[in-house]
């Protein structure tokens, strides 16, 4: 289609581009927006330290020392660019985020501890943060865990009850021809509808809440396990079918690996319910938490304890997401572009 | 039952196969699409017979009958005497589509058949033989993505040699092969055939591929199907490309194909 004539001036443009990525090795030493974050960092702890607050707050010297100890790293790790080589790629990707991070750090703290533009209660400065963890850091550890043990523990048991559903559904006919319906009727009911009666129901609100849990986590799984396995290529069926594979090995070894990139959509969207159920269930019913220090802290107007506690699941819920992608990219390598070993 | 079916073929008989007055029909959009039409043909153990064809004229569809993958709406198909009751790990279809599991390794793909048997352990010395055979020792442990077209291919056929069948059906197993690695490979299943003593079907479009491989050409027509003609090729093997004998029924084939205007 095109002659060789044709295709060798956008070759040779492919290769200077491509030649581009060699060149790092011949990069500054020295990492520029380090220095600059450094320095972001370093202005931030002088203001944070200098500029007296308006009110007293008891963390702004141990806020100002974080904010230093930050600076002083990244000075270190900009200077000594060179010795670290591709250890260092990582942070330095995020270096503009790191100069972003001060600055607005340091005008939230300009805002409220120090210039106190914010209405009081509502927007509590970085240290008060900061003295919630100092200061409260075992009930807040505690409510982590609780949630942790809660959240797991409704999550594997919706994920389990799902999965096994799907698959049953997805592969029997007899299995669809039932749960179908009921499937259609009952699942798109948001879970925290059934509080009230969970409540009820069960004997402790720890159980109750587990149900809850696991049941805003078995619909989606359920659905999309369900899909995965009925959308299996019949071919591959086939090519089993004449190598003499029996029912046992088509749904263990065929139909449930071809399902997996489906029931891991289904997992996601699992995970993502059950966070907000597990909130709701901890403001409702069980007494630990972070739902409930959340609920707590508003009862005591404790503003900055809300944050913090925001803050720890914003984490926590982020970390289990990373942590489910991590599963998946492990367990679907096959999927990608990537290579194995 | 495994057992057995495994061991039958260490004699290495090929299987007689006996197409009787098949037919088969499809549903579509509610209305019967004949694809066979009265189909009959005896195949002696452990010839190699080539079903030649325009697409879409019913041919997978044939191999898939014999494989025992769907019953046919009339007519019989015996295997050595018995009627076909469903698929057999002695008839292994090397489909047109390669259908390599994405998720397994081409290692573990070429080993399904044994571990559907559960005899992978006993004979791990078989995987990676075949995958010798096909040349695609070196990408035991690649994923199927990382394969080009023709490497796929090659795998399925060695995921089919593997059970040691004694009847191969093959539906257009080269098909996605660039120019040069087809010769080779016909000229390697050839002499598969010839070492183990097979009974091996055919489907192709190639009608020089048909004339090389086989020992009988089955000419088949428009949907649907009928056996217009079967070609024997009296010549001996190694066959050349070359030769005049070859280019004759070449030209009679294309012939029967209604192609000759073409030549
Ligand atoms: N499962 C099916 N349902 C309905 N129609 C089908 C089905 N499978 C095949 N057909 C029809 O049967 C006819 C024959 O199909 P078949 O796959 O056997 O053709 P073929 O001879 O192998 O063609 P090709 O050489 O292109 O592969 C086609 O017209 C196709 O539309
Ligand atoms: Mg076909």
């Amino acid at each position: 289609m095109f002659s060789a004539k044709q295709l060798q001036p956008a070759e040779a443009a492919n290769q200077s581009i491509s030649d581009e990525p060699l060149r790092p090795a011949a990069e500054p030493r020295v990492w520029t927006v380090g220095l600059l974050a450094a320095a972001a960092w370093l202005a931030a702890a002088a203001l944070t330290d200098r500029w007296p607050d308006a009110d007293d707050w008891e963390r702004t010297g141990l806020l100002a020392e974080l904010m230093a100890a930050i600076g002083v790293g990244l000075l270190l790790a900009a200077a000594a660019g060179g010795l670290f080589g591709a250890r260092l790629t990582r942070l330095r990707r995020i270096g503009p985020w790191l100069i972003a991070l001060a600055i607005v750090l340091a005008g939230w703290e300009v805002a409220t501890a120090k210039l106190q533009l914010l209405p009081r209660p509502f927007f509590a400065p970085p240290q008060g943060l900061l003295e919630v963890f100092t200061d409260d850091w075992a009930r807040l550890g505690d409510s982590v865990l609780h949630s942790l043990i809660l959240l797991i523990g409704g999550y594997v048991i919706g994920a389990a009850a799902g999965f096994t559903t799907g698959v049953l559904i997805g592969w029997s006919s007899a299995a669809g021809y039932w749960v179908h319906p009921v499937l259609r009727l009952v699942g798109p009911l948001p879970a925290t509808a059934w509080l009230p009666l969970a409540f009820f129901a069960f004997p402790t609100s720890g159980s109750a809440s587990t149900f809850l849990v696991a049941l805003a986590t078995a619909f989606p799984v359920t659905v999309l396990t369900w899909s995965g396995v009925a959308g299996v290529n019949r071919a591959y069926y086939d090519v089993a079918r004449t190598m003499g594979a029996g029912q046992r090995f088509l749904v263990l070894k065929v139909a449930i690996p071809a399902a997996m990139p489906s029931v891991f959509v289904g997992l996601f969207m699992g995970l993502g319910a059950s966070f907000s159920v597990l909130v709701v269930a901890e403001m409702m019913g069980v007494k630990a938490g972070l739902g409930w220090y959340l609920q707590w802290a508003q009862g005591w107007a404790a503003y900055g304890n809300m944050y913090a506690a925001l803050l720890v699941m914003a984490l926590m819920c982020s970390g289990l997401i990373t942590l489910l992608f991590r599963l998946r990219d492990r367990l679907l390598s096959w999927q990608k572009g990537l290579v194995q070993w | 039952m495994v057992a057995a079916a495994l061991a039958a073929p260490e004699t290495q008989a090929g299987t007689a196969l006996v197409i009787r007055d098949v037919s088969h029909e499809f549903d579509l959009h509610g209305r019967a699409l004949p694809v066979l039409d009265r189909i009959s043909l005896r195949t002696e153990p452990g010839e190699f017979v080539a079903l030649l064809g325009p697409s879409g004229c019913g041919k997978s569809t044939l191999l898939r009958l014999v494989a025992g993958l769907e019953a046919p709406r009339a007519g019989r198909i015996l295997v050595d005497g018995a009627p076909i009751a469903g698929p057999d790990p002695s008839r292994v279809v090397v489909f047109q589509d390669p259908t390599l599991y994405p998720w397994r390794t081409v290692w573990k793909n070429a080993a399904l058949g044994l571990e559907a048997r559960g005899t992978v352990r006993s004979q791990r010395d078989r995987v990676s033989e075949a995958l010798e055979m096909v040349g695609l020792s070196g990408f035991a442990r690649a994923y199927p993505h990382q394969l080009s077209g023709g490497m796929a291919q090659r795998a399925a056929l060695a995921r089919a040699l593997v059970n040691d069948p004694s009847l191969l059906l093959l539906d257009e197993p080269l098909g996605k092969l660039d120019s040069m690695t087809r010769i080779t490979m016909q000229a390697e299943i050839v002499r598969l055939w010839q070492r183990s003593g097979f009974s091996a079907l055919l489907v192709t479009h190639d009608v020089e591929e048909a004339l090389l491989m086989a020992s009988r050409v089955v000419v088949l027509s428009d949907r649907p199907a009928q056996i217009k003609a079967i070609v024997p090729v009296d010549l001996a093997y190694p066959r050349h490309r070359g030769d005049p004998r070859l280019a004759e029924l070449r030209r009679e084939v294309l012939g029967l194909l209604g192609l000759e205007a073409n030549w």
